[in-house]
């Protein structure tokens, strides 16, 4: 249907973006390709040499790489199943007849604008805090023992903190979903006797399906770099509790200046967000006909 | 509503669901509140909830230390600078992946979102060195450029999606009119692809402004947005709580509000295609 | 017309002119310690007196460290005047990062300065950085609840057993009080710098002479075992996510019986306007335990100007101002002589204000004069420090260290554990940087 003439139009207006996007992920990717075959510390100025896949070799024995390879997956599904599920729970409890339903969305909406590192500061120090956070005043009015959040649960901690931010997002999204459903066909399964679960699982859930994927997709795409969240609580302990992949390489190439190690994790977890991202888009390919 | 729905069970409903949202939004509450303490009282135990002495104390303290209409201007700068010209390089694309799909138009489009995946402290490095060289370091034109390039691929896939919702008869029948190209995008496309592109402008003015990795690691003094800011008050000597919570009152009000007023046309375009 | 645009050109020139002839804007980069706030608050009048302007970035340790170190090493230029510390001070100006500070002038008084401050700061006989407060590390203590407990305290340096001993009789949590703060924080600047003057007390060392690490010695697992069973029966729940500055604030606010940490926090304990405990705080020499060396750590806060600063001429002028005698004296007059920054001026401590307003004075000149970075271990080491290794490859072994025993403290697994991967790790480090061959 569209002409040649069209055709060449539609390739003229995505080249800026087309060319953008690959400089950007060539041209810092081929420098840290380049870095990782490097002996390359900030501190040492002028001793870089080639270290052939020595770096490669230390990251992968690094002992810190399978506990910051589960942590990230941890992270990334702990965030999802609880946003996915409290977001259709919340979006179902929003779509009932209630007064004041602007007010209430306004409320929920809040935490998504919030600036992640003031989410992390406020939640750490004013809630999480065992002396003198907030659940720590809470649980000595009640007589208990304040948690310690940050050093007994830590990955749940931010978890939650996380999950908070993006619950808002989740629900959105879902809500939006839910409104534009056909009421008739859910009066009809009532008719026709269907409990409320039955119609939630054959009706509503088959058609929150596109929503969800589309929450899935966006949220993996920031969870898997979190890391504001983690830098100001935990720094990625303790030990390794907390450190995700974007973590580590950080601790190599920005705590310990050393570009090398640092960029061969770099190219590490790059080809490890590529296998996600694969995965991901099979995923929303079947989902999501775009 | 088609049927009536009883009294009780819309006030039951409205209870849960003013309960649930409270508890949600309690945080920022919190925070907003404690702005306004006193240091001691900020950590006092049991915390007064509203009966304290309300003071400026914490905010006086803040801006004593910080520019803050620095920061806030230059937040302003990168968020919506980066949004425009992400807005102006990404419309053609999307336009033209939305009306003019050809076979790859699929994995460009999923590639380009691929991008987003890349751990940015990976890249750090790199960057750094390229700003340096470049004249970029600590300058409102570099974050902007950076900003840019994060957030293009979403934008183009919010308009994609939005754009492709738009159905092609109308355009068919403009090519029958002879409409060229240009017009065609100018007076038809465009007041149909307003809703989604004012969502998108808001959804991307968010994330730029809440970014927190690269304008803190490109910026120095002249250029350092909100985040900078927020970012001097994380944990001083002595007690901080009150000032914390103005400092982050402040970094965050701005955009909750532009936010909150705007959110109908946030949501509006924010469904990526999920809502037939 | 053209009357009004000359009349703006020569304004402009004008405007122009001048501000060549003098106002240069500075960025300073600084960690948020409360004696560099101070310094932000009194800098206006320097700002007045020589018409230059400063723009502030004020950031956690790590954070600062980070920043300033990706800054410097790649050359970025972002900052005229920057805040380091002892480690870094030797290092950098080795590397040649950092302008030498040797000709601030007479007036400056470079005598006046401790010779182990400057020396501390100072690489092939040039100084780089200059001190802007110094410290070595002491035992605060609350006098009341020792009194009220009539604990009776040794009068010469206590060991650690006799330490754990009155923790243990103070510890209160039902009335809100610890038995002990210290630092669980990981980070080579955080928990390791009790740790490591922990570790010389009980007779450890990082190093043996051929560069082997020595961190599943017996002296280590002694330190580490006690460290972890002392703030596990008496320390503050949370402890292993507590730096210096939330510990302050908690002794500050009344929380904790003791606390080993920096003298320079004692003008802030010691400061009623800041501190519930002004008037109940004592304090005594950090314990020791098979020796008495290095039991006290040794560090400076100091500002200096990368190489890469082209305003190095008023960069100098506001160090020199920030860290002279007439500042010392312009905090004591302004914010009370307690206030004042520690450790770095004999005259200081000459001053009969400061000496009477801080009861601290002389136990903190004692420490910092005993502490000795060439000699701090009770085994032979190859390199200098006390509570850091002074060799660039150290932030990054102290840091994962750090993370071990701050898991180890969070019960997140065995000391052996912690010990254990701390070795492999400074083997493996160590392998790679050259130093075992």
């Amino acid at each position: 249907m569209a002409t040649q003439h069209s055709r060449n139009a539609a390739r003229l207006m995505m080249s800026p973006s087309v060319i953008l996007l690959l400089g950007w992920m060539l041209i810092p990717l081929s420098m840290t390709i380049f870095f990782s075959f490097q002996f390359y510390n900030l501190l040492q100025p002028g001793q870089e040499t080639f270290a052939g896949l020595t770096n490669y070799r230390f990251f992968l024995t690094d002992p810190s790489f399978f506990d910051a390879i589960r942590n990230t997956l941890v992270l990334v599904g702990g965030v999802l199943v609880i946003t996915v599920v409290g977001g259709i729970a919340l979006a179902l409890l929003l779509s009932q007849p209630i007064w004041g339903q602007g007010i209430v969305r306004v409320l929920v909406i809040a935490p998504f604008f919030v600036m992640p590192t003031v989410s992390a500061l406020v939640w750490k120090n004013m809630f999480l805090n065992p002396v003198n956070g907030l659940f720590a005043h809470l649980a000595n009015g009640l007589g208990l023992q304040p948690i310690d959040f940050f050093g007994n649960y830590p990955l749940a901690s931010i978890i939650g903190i996380v999950s908070w931010q993006w619950l808002s997002f989740s629900t959105l999204i879902i809500f939006t979903a839910i409104q534009s459903l056909d009421s008739e066909q859910l009066e009809a399964a009532e008719m026709d006797g269907a409990s409320s679960l039955n119609r939630f699982i054959y009706i509503i859930l088959p058609h929150l399906a596109r929503a969800i994927t589309v929450v899935i997709l966006i949220q993996t795409i920031f969870l898997l770099s979190i890391f504001a969240e983690i830098l100001v609580t935990t720094n990625g302990g303790p030990g390794t509790a907390t450190t995700n992949l974007t973590y580590l390489v950080y601790i190599q190439s920005l705590l310990q200046f050393d570009v090398g190690g640092g960029s061969a994790g770099g190219v590490i977890a790059i080809i490890l967000a590529n296998i996600v991202a694969i995965f991901l888009m099979r995923m929303i390919g079947k989902n999501l006909d775009i | 509503m088609a049927r009536a729905v009883s009294t009780r069970r819309k006030t039951s409903f409205t209870v849960a669901a003013w309960a649930v949202s409270f508890l949600i939004f309690f945080p920022i509450l919190w925070t907003f509140l404690t702005g306004f303490k006193t240091e001691g009282e900020a950590i006092a135990s049991p915390p007064s909830f509203l009966f304290f002495d309300w003071n400026l104390s914490a905010y006086e303290a803040v801006n004593q230390r910080s520019d803050y209409p620095k920061h806030f201007f230059n937040s302003v700068i990168i968020s919506f600078g980066s949004t425009a010209l992400g807005l102006l390089i990404a419309i053609p694309a999307a336009w033209a992946m939305a009306f003019v799909p050809a076979k790859h138009t699929k994995d460009i489009l999923m590639w380009m979102l691929s991008t987003k995946m890349l751990p940015p402290v990976g890249v750090l490095i790199p960057i750094f060195l390229i700003f340096r060289d470049t004249g970029l370091l600590d300058t409102r034109t570099g974050l902007v450029i950076v900003l840019t390039l994060i957030n293009l691929p979403i934008i183009i896939w919010m308009l994609f999606t939005y754009f492709r919702e738009i159905p092609g008869e109308v355009l068919e029948a403009a090519r029958m009119d002879g409409a060229s190209l240009r017009n065609e995008i100018l007076y038809v496309l465009t007041p149909m692809a307003v809703p989604g592109i004012a969502s998108t402008l808001l959804l991307n003015v968010i994330l730029a402004w809440n970014e927190a990795f690269w304008t803190l690691n490109l910026t120095a003094a002249d250029a350092a947005p909100l985040t900078a800011f927020i970012a001097a008050f994380s944990s001083p000597e002595g007690l901080f709580y009150a000032k914390l919570s103005a400092a982050s009152t402040m970094a965050i009000a701005p955009i909750v509000i532009l936010g909150w007023f705007s959110q109908k046309q946030l949501v509006r375009g924010m469904t990526f295609g999920a809502v037939k | 017309m053209s009357a009004l645009r000359n009349a703006t050109a020569f304004a402009a020139a004008l405007l122009a002119s001048t501000a060549i002839a003098q106002a240069e804007t500075l960025t300073i980069a600084t960690v948020n310690n409360s004696d560099m706030i101070i310094m932000q608050k009194l800098s206006p009048q320097w700002e007045e007196a020589t018409g230059n302007k400063l723009d502030w970035i004020v950031l956690e340790e790590n954070v600062l460290r980070q920043r300033v170190t990706v800054d410097i090493a790649a050359g970025g230029g972002q900052f005229d005047i920057i805040t380091i510390g002892a480690y870094e001070a030797p290092i950098w100006g080795a590397n040649g990062w950092l302008t030498p500070l040797d000709d601030l002038g007479e007036d400056y008084d470079y005598d006046d300065i401790y010779e182990t401050v400057r020396a501390g700061l100072s690489a092939d006989g040039s100084l780089y950085a200059v001190p802007f407060y110094a410290e070595s590390s002491f035992t605060f203590y609350r006098q009341d609840l020792v009194d009220a407990a009539g604990i009776e305290l040794p009068e010469e340096q206590m060991t650690y057993d006799q330490f754990r001993d009155i923790v243990a009789q103070l510890h209160d949590p039902d009335n809100g009080v610890f038995g002990t703060c210290q630092r669980g924080k990981a980070g080579w600047g955080e928990n390791m710098a009790f740790v490591g003057p922990l570790v010389n007390a009980f007779g450890g060392r990082w190093f043996d002479m051929d560069w082997q690490p020595q961190l599943e010695s017996d002296a280590w697992k002694n330190a580490i075992n006690y460290y972890v069973d002392l703030m596990n029966n008496y320390g503050p729940p949370g402890a292993s996510a507590n730096g210096h500055n939330e510990n302050r604030a908690l002794f500050a606010d009344g929380k904790c019986a003791t606390w080993v940490d920096a003298t320079s926090a004692a003008g802030f304990i010691f400061n009623p306007n800041e501190s519930t405990v002004a008037d109940k705080t004592n304090f005594t020499q950090a314990p020791k335990q098979v020796t008495d060396k290095g039991t006290g750590w040794f560090w400076a806060w100091a500002l200096a100007i990368p190489e890469s600063s082209k305003k190095v001429e008023a960069a100098k002028d506001f160090l020199k101002w920030s860290t002279s005698k007439e500042y010392v004296k312009l905090v004591g007059e302004s914010e009370g002589w307690v206030a004042a920054p520690p450790g770095t001026r004999m005259s200081t401590y000459e001053n009969e204000m400061y000496v009477s307003a801080a009861p601290f004075a002389e136990t903190v000149e004692t420490s910092i004069l005993a502490a000795n970075p060439a000699d701090a271990t009770l085994e032979p080491v190859p390199y200098t420090g006390v509570q850091f290794v002074a060799i660039p490859e150290f932030q990054g072994i102290g840091n994962f260290v750090g993370q071990q025993i701050s898991a180890a403290l969070a019960g997140q697994q065995s000391v052996d554990e912690a010990l254990s991967n701390s070795q492999a790790f400074a083997v493996r480090e160590m392998t790679k940087a050259g130093y075992i061959k």
